[in-house]
């Protein structure tokens, strides 16, 4: 017995003073665990997908439901956000308002990113005209006022069920140009690395250099900005529907119910507060999430402590 | 120098204008003013409505390429063009951008520099209790969309009003009833400032605490500080000058850049709190199909956001020893 015991004792020092070496996918998942604020952001993203998917199947009230004896009824048992003008639940709306936030802002961050990451790795790598004519489109987005423009473009926009589309589509076009600064000097160091300059010399084309050799090394970055990409969309999308430009009636999206509950907030607030509180909580959520993965994913960050 | 300086505003003027030249495209094709005339009730005659269209340069019955002209031609004789309705655009520009100007001021500035000392604090005390709090919070108002926090103080506001059977605060438009006392046209505009100021300073004091404190923690954690510290001296001067000054020369670019385009104003506090501004004028031509006053936005707009960036650069010049110019 006591054998035993010794033999499991050195083992534990063993371990102790060779500790196995952890893999960088591990090595990041544990430094974003440590980050409390980040796990909590990320269960109340999960919560919020669920809620978005699932939430129509569960509640009592649907989204175009009139219950005409409460037209703007407070909050209560039977309507727990309370209702609208038209008598429809502020909860079940604010519900399905939120599937289409969700589901814009994380097109527009994927979309986005895409771009970002094409156009700057690609500018730094090629070179020449394309790199310059590259920066010049990127300064021309930042010149206009995006918020403006999409409010146009979307303004004349075919009508109809896809019209989200197009409005997310739009969000991206004028999305991408900072980040793509950003992956472009980047890459203007990566490109001089010795695997890059194997590649190149063992004849593989410039596109599969761009998206097996140079993107990978660049990941981090790029799944930073698709996180914050992600809040950045949302706040986009909610500030133009809110002056009535974004998503359409009788489609809707958390920002046109903030801009329908705005008009009335100062006398009915809990058609505003809903869909305000849901908002906010689920972009905290997205930037808690973002911040921790930076912290997570940098090499130079001394944020985690050890490890 | 003077030919560096030369090439890169040439470069502005260029990139301005084929900015300006496709928001017009932009426009003519996608706000269809002629919608605007259709609507009325009772329906006015197509020819009558082709007749106004006509005179503002916005029927889409003329070529593009010919509209186009006509306006570009315009504003060599300093005429942006008119609303559909015939209202000058250049004036309303003129006229608004002060209003825009007059919300702005107090609260931009305030906000960047109590965001400056707070982050720069903040810094000073890292994963301190303080410094988390602080950081909760900003985190929290960042999250927040600027509607959202407008309206939460009206809901506020209203609701002290209410309880303590006051009109303390006012929240719509830039003047209202003027009371018959000494000063009482300012104290009226003051009373209107108020909550929208407060909105300006708490968004911008949560953005520029979170940059601040990255720059100063950068700067707390270099050589050069902790050589300052190693010749003895004071933590208090290590810090505000060799810490400090140093995470301040990013700040100077980012305030610079802020001067500039405080013109451009804040849409959605101009809408909640009703002061006709720049911001609010975008939203408007945009919803009442103003081809060239949404173009007319968009280039002033431009011009501020590239005065900006060369007013930033003059900044870090003089802020910047390390940046010498030849």
């Amino acid at each position: 017995m006591s054998e035993a015991a010794v033999k499991v004792e050195t083992e534990t020092e063993l371990v102790k003073a060779d500790p196995k070496r952890l893999s960088r996918g591990r090595l990041v998942w544990r430094r974003f665990l440590r980050n409390k604020t980040a796990v909590v952001g990320a269960f109340g993203i999960l919560f919020l997908v669920f809620l978005a998917l699932f939430g129509s199947s569960i509640l009592y009230w649907k989204f175009d439901d009139i219950d005409t004896q409460s037209f703007l009824a407070p909050p209560s048992e039977s309507h727990i956000l309370g209702a609208t003008r038209a008598g429809r639940d502020v909860l079940a709306l604010t519900v399905r308002g939120l599937g289409k936030s969700l589901l814009i802002g994380f097109m527009v961050a994927l979309m986005s990113t895409t771009i970002a990451a094409l156009v700057g790795a690609s500018a730094a790598y090629l070179g020449g005209w394309w790199e310059k004519f590259a920066l010049w489109i990127v300064d021309l987005l930042l010149v206009v006022p995006s918020f403006f423009l999409i409010a146009v473009a979307s303004r004349g926009a075919p009508e109809g069920d896809a019209s989200w589309i197009i409005l997310a589509v739009l969000l991206a076009v004028f999305a991408w140009p900072l980040s793509a600064r950003v992956v472009r000097s980047l890459t203007l160091s990566i490109r001089e690395r010795e695997y890059v300059l194997a590649a190149k010399f063992m004849g593989l084309s410039s596109f599969r250099i761009i998206v097996r050799h140079i993107l990978p090394n660049a990941s981090s970055l790029l799944i930073i900005d698709a996180t914050l990409g992600v809040g950045y969309a949302i706040l986009s999308e909610t500030g133009l529907s809110y002056f009535g430009f974004g998503v359409q009636p009788p489609d809707t999206s958390l920002g046109t119910l903030i801009g329908e509950g705005a008009r009335m907030a100062t006398t009915f607030p809990w058609v505003f507060l809903g869909p305000a509180t849901v908002l906010v909580f689920l972009v905290l959520c997205v930037n808690a999430v973002g911040d921790g993965l930076r912290d997570a994913l940098d090499p130079s960050s001394a944020s985690g402590g050890q490890a | 120098m003077l030919r560096y300086i030369g090439r890169r505003l040439l470069n502005y003027a260029v990139l301005l204008y084929v900015a300006i030249s496709l928001t017009f495209v932009l426009a003519a094709t996608q706000l269809n003013p002629r919608a605007l005339f259709q609507l009325r009730q009772p329906p006015i005659e197509p020819a009558i409505i082709e007749q106004q269209l006509l005179k503002y340069n916005l029927s889409d019955t003329v070529p593009l390429a010919e509209r186009y002209w006509i306006w570009l031609t315009g504003i060599f004789r300093g005429y942006w063009g008119s609303s559909p309705l015939g209202v000058d655009v250049a004036e309303q520009i003129q006229t608004r951008m002060w209003v825009s100007l007059r919300l702005l001021l107090i609260g931009t500035l305030a906000g960047i520099i109590i965001g400056v000392a707070i982050g720069a604090w903040s810094a000073t005390r890292q994963y301190k209790l303080s410094d988390r709090a602080i950081t909760a919070i900003s985190l929290l108002i960042i999250s927040t969309p600027a509607f959202v926090v407008g309206h939460l103080t009206q809901i506020g506001a209203t609701w002290y009003n209410n309880t303590s059977r006051t009109r303390t605060f006012e929240f719509i438009g830039e003047t209202g009833d003027v009371g018959d006392y000494p000063f009482a046209d300012l104290v009226d505009r003051g009373q209107h400032l108020l909550l929208p100021t407060f909105v300006l300073i708490i968004l911008g004091a949560a953005s520029m605490s979170r940059i601040q404190r990255n720059l100063m923690l950068d700067s707390l954690g270099a050589d050069y500080v902790r050589t300052a510290r190693a010749k003895g001296l004071r933590e208090s001067k290590a810090v505000m000058k060799h810490a400090l000054r140093t995470a301040l020369i990013p700040t100077g670019t980012y305030f610079a850049f802020s001067v500039a385009t405080m013109f451009v104003g804040a849409t959605f506090t101009e809408r909640i709190f009703s002061f006709p501004g720049i911001g609010q004028y975008g939203v408007d031509t945009i919803t009442n199909r103003d081809v060239f006053g949404v173009v007319a936005v968009t280039a002033f707009a431009g011009v501020c956001v590239l005065a900006g960036a060369v007013l930033s650069d003059i900044m870090v010049a003089i802020l910047d020893p390390r940046v010498r110019l030849q």
